[in-house]
């Protein structure tokens, strides 16, 4: 079985993107199940200093992912917590051995697509304009800059983002914690989309979706931001 | 509100650093990629971390060693354990000889709050590098590890210049600087005591090094008839092999430069058969808690070279510039030294964990690793009750699937007077995509 977990921001805030990233692993013949006992990678927790919490969290996810043969995560930063960051949160604790295994068996969205199954979607007849922000963790932890890109340039026409490897200010409980200096990053993010009048800043995770798309909203930005998964799946 | 959000908002609402800050810090970072360019950068990070790596491990001796060459040369060598016993010794010296002192760029002077410590004894302090003295002239603090002044215009260095010359100037920083160059030669001919930084310490030939592009090093170091050198601990090296390594790295990391204009490399004070030098020379050995940091996993910090990279890619730092930070240090650097040698573990939080500044660090510190490591400490002596309360319910809540079901559906839904979600919603939408 191939599970496909779909994140805590993804089942509160964008149930469209998991939906998409459903159609997309559909698209190229993968038909993932989202296993009922998961919850959250724990990165809140993590990020935040609280280590025992994060582990009782990603705990539950761990064990409810233990026979997925693959975990396709349309979420940079929780695959990055789940790839790298379980083998630390589980050394010398009890299911130490399976974080090691289900780590291993984790891939971020675009990752899973055209790395492991060595998929693109088919060429629409119209190409679309888009953009592409890349979240922190997945670009430098995973090391994920070229798979996204793939994907989206095999179904629009992608324009680079001025600087789109810089933060756009989330940072989970950053945003909340100092939210004058997590929304000046999201209006630098803007204003470069705004430097090359992008029509729509796509991004793999779902923490920067729900940050670009809610100052671009406040201000009238004027630009749409949605997941990739959604981008690509709406060219199918 | 806590200090760190208190002092960021304060910075986030001054437009000519919201303004200044970025524009500088951007071209240093593209400086210092066009400074690579045709070197294999990855091969020289892993060299210079080695080099820091080994000088670290190595301390005790290596200052023992630096310290007899020193000695040896004529040098006076002071090793002070608190910031307060620096200072006190340095102005001890000053005062020996007058009361007055020319200054290069010091962060560890910076650190003890050395100028203050001097003015309250009656001894006029003058900042000779240019970006020092205008932040000196402002009654302000360095917003940056090498570029003091990133957070002003040249209207703001020509409306503080030009009452000091008691003439119009104007905005041509060539006019400016050839102000600030007549203003400060005086001050070089007349002080009895120089005061400069280290940027590397050799303990095998026990030389100083220092790193300047205006010169003001070099004259602070060889006009004056005493001068005095303080270091941090760590900022020695082990030999020769290993600054040819750090050096160039510090510069291009800094500046893009592959060297820079000057680079002074002195071996204690003037020798008999010498027709210059000062005829003092002291050199303050900082600890002020870095030997204590050595001990702990926080370790790595000391590898630190003082280049000022991670501050000029931090996007937390090109918001709100160094002094939000609190303390002397900005950036990914001072939010970790900062809580490590000065206290306020919160500022371990002053980063979204971007990781940007782990891939420009020359020595490959793992900077956002130890904010985690912060984080944790933090979360385990300092964070308040209520946090560590709500981080307990949630994970009690998110460990059973039917809870967290409940709490997403609601979450999705979540609207009204939540403090947290007025964190996000006074500036922020919240999108929900069904």
């Amino acid at each position: 079985m191939v599970a496909l977990f779909p994140t805590c921001l993804g089942e509160a805030l964008n149930r469209a993107a998991v939906r998409d990233t459903s159609r997309l692993l559909a698209a190229a013949g993968v038909a993932a199940e989202q296993p009922s006992g998961a919850t959250c990678c724990g990165q809140p927790a993590w990020n935040s200093g609280f280590v025992r919490d994060a582990r009782r969290v990603a705990r539950r996810t761990l064990r409810a992912l233990a026979d997925a043969e693959a975990v396709v995560v349309p979420g940079g930063s929780c695959a990055a917590m789940m790839r790298l960051h379980w083998r630390e949160l589980f050394r010398g604790e009890r299911d130490e051995e399976l974080a090691e295994a289900v780590a291993a068996r984790t891939f971020e969205l675009s990752q899973y697509l055209v790395d492991e199954r060595g998929w693109v979607p088919p060429e629409p007849a119209r190409k679309a304009e888009v953009s592409y922000h890349d979240s922190c963790h997945m670009l430098r932890e995973l090391r994920l800059h070229d798979q996204p890109r793939a994907l989206l340039a095999a179904v629009c026409d992608v324009r680079e983002l001025p600087r789109a490897d810089r933060c756009c200010g989330f940072g989970g409980t950053f945003s909340v914690r100092y939210p004058d200096v997590s929304t000046a990053m999201a209006d630098d993010k803007l204003a470069s989309a705004a430097t090359i009048a992008a029509a729509t800043v796509a991004s793999a995770d779902p923490g920067c979706v729900m940050q670009i798309e809610g100052r671009a909203s406040r201000t009238g930005a004027g630009v749409r931001v949605a997941h990739l998964a959604t981008i690509v799946a709406e060219a199918l | 509100m806590s200090g760190f959000e208190a002092r960021s908002r304060a910075a986030l609402a001054d437009p000519r650093k919201r303004a200044n800050v970025p524009r500088f810090a951007e071209k240093a970072a593209l400086n210092r990629v066009r400074g690579f360019e045709g070197v294999d950068l990855e091969a020289l990070r892993a060299a210079g971390e080695a080099a820091r790596a080994r000088a670290i491990a190595d301390l005790p001796r290596l200052l023992d060693a630096l310290q007899a060459k020193l000695e040896a040369a004529g040098a006076v060598v002071h090793r002070a354990a608190t910031g307060a016993d620096a200072a006190r010794y340095v102005t001890d010296v000053v005062l020996r000889h007058g009361r007055m002192v020319v200054k290069s760029k010091s962060m560890a002077s910076e650190e003890i709050g050395l100028n203050d410590h001097l003015e309250a004894a009656g001894v006029e302090v003058v900042e000779t590098d240019l970006g020092e003295f205008i932040v000196q002239t402002a009654g302000e603090a360095p917003e940056h590890i090498i570029i003091p002044a990133i957070h002003k215009t040249t209207g703001q260095v020509r409306d503080l210049f030009e009452p000091l010359a008691g003439r119009p100037i104007g905005d041509d920083p060539a006019e400016l600087t050839r102000f600030a160059r007549a203003h400060l030669r005086k001050r070089f001919l007349e002080a009895p005591v120089g005061i400069t930084g280290v940027n590397f310490a050799v303990a095998e030939t026990g030389t100083i090094v220092l790193v300047t592009n205006e010169g003001n090093g070099r004259m602070c170091s060889s006009l004056p008839k005493v001068h005095v050198a303080i270091m941090g601990m760590e900022r020695v090296v082990a030999d020769l092999a290993d600054l040819a390594v750090l050096l160039p790295l510090l510069t291009r990391s800094g500046t893009g430069q592959k060297i820079t204009s000057y680079v002074t490399m002195l071996n204690g004070p003037r020798r008999r058969e010498e027709g210059d030098g000062p005829e003092e020379m002291h050199v303050v050995i900082l600890d002020n808690g870095r030997a204590r940091v050595r001990e702990t996993p926080y370790r790595s910090v000391l590898h630190c070279i003082r280049c000022g990279a991670c501050q000029n890619v931090c996007p937390v730092y090109r918001q709100v510039g160094g002094t939000a930070y609190g303390w002397v240090y900005g950036g990914p650097i001072g939010a970790v030294l900062t809580p490590l040698l000065h206290g306020d573990q919160e500022l371990g939080h002053a980063s979204s964990l971007c990781a940007a500044c782990d891939d420009v660090c020359p020595v490959r510190i793992p900077l956002h690793e130890l904010l985690l490591g912060l984080r944790r400490d933090r979360a385990a002596d300092s964070a308040g009750a209520l946090e560590r309360l709500a981080f307990r319910l949630w994970s009690l809540a998110w460990s059973r699937p039917w809870l967290y079901r409940l709490t997403v559906r609601m979450a999705g839904t979540a609207r009204g007077p939540l403090p947290l979600l007025r964190r996000w919603t006074r500036t922020r939408d919240l999108e929900v995509h069904r």
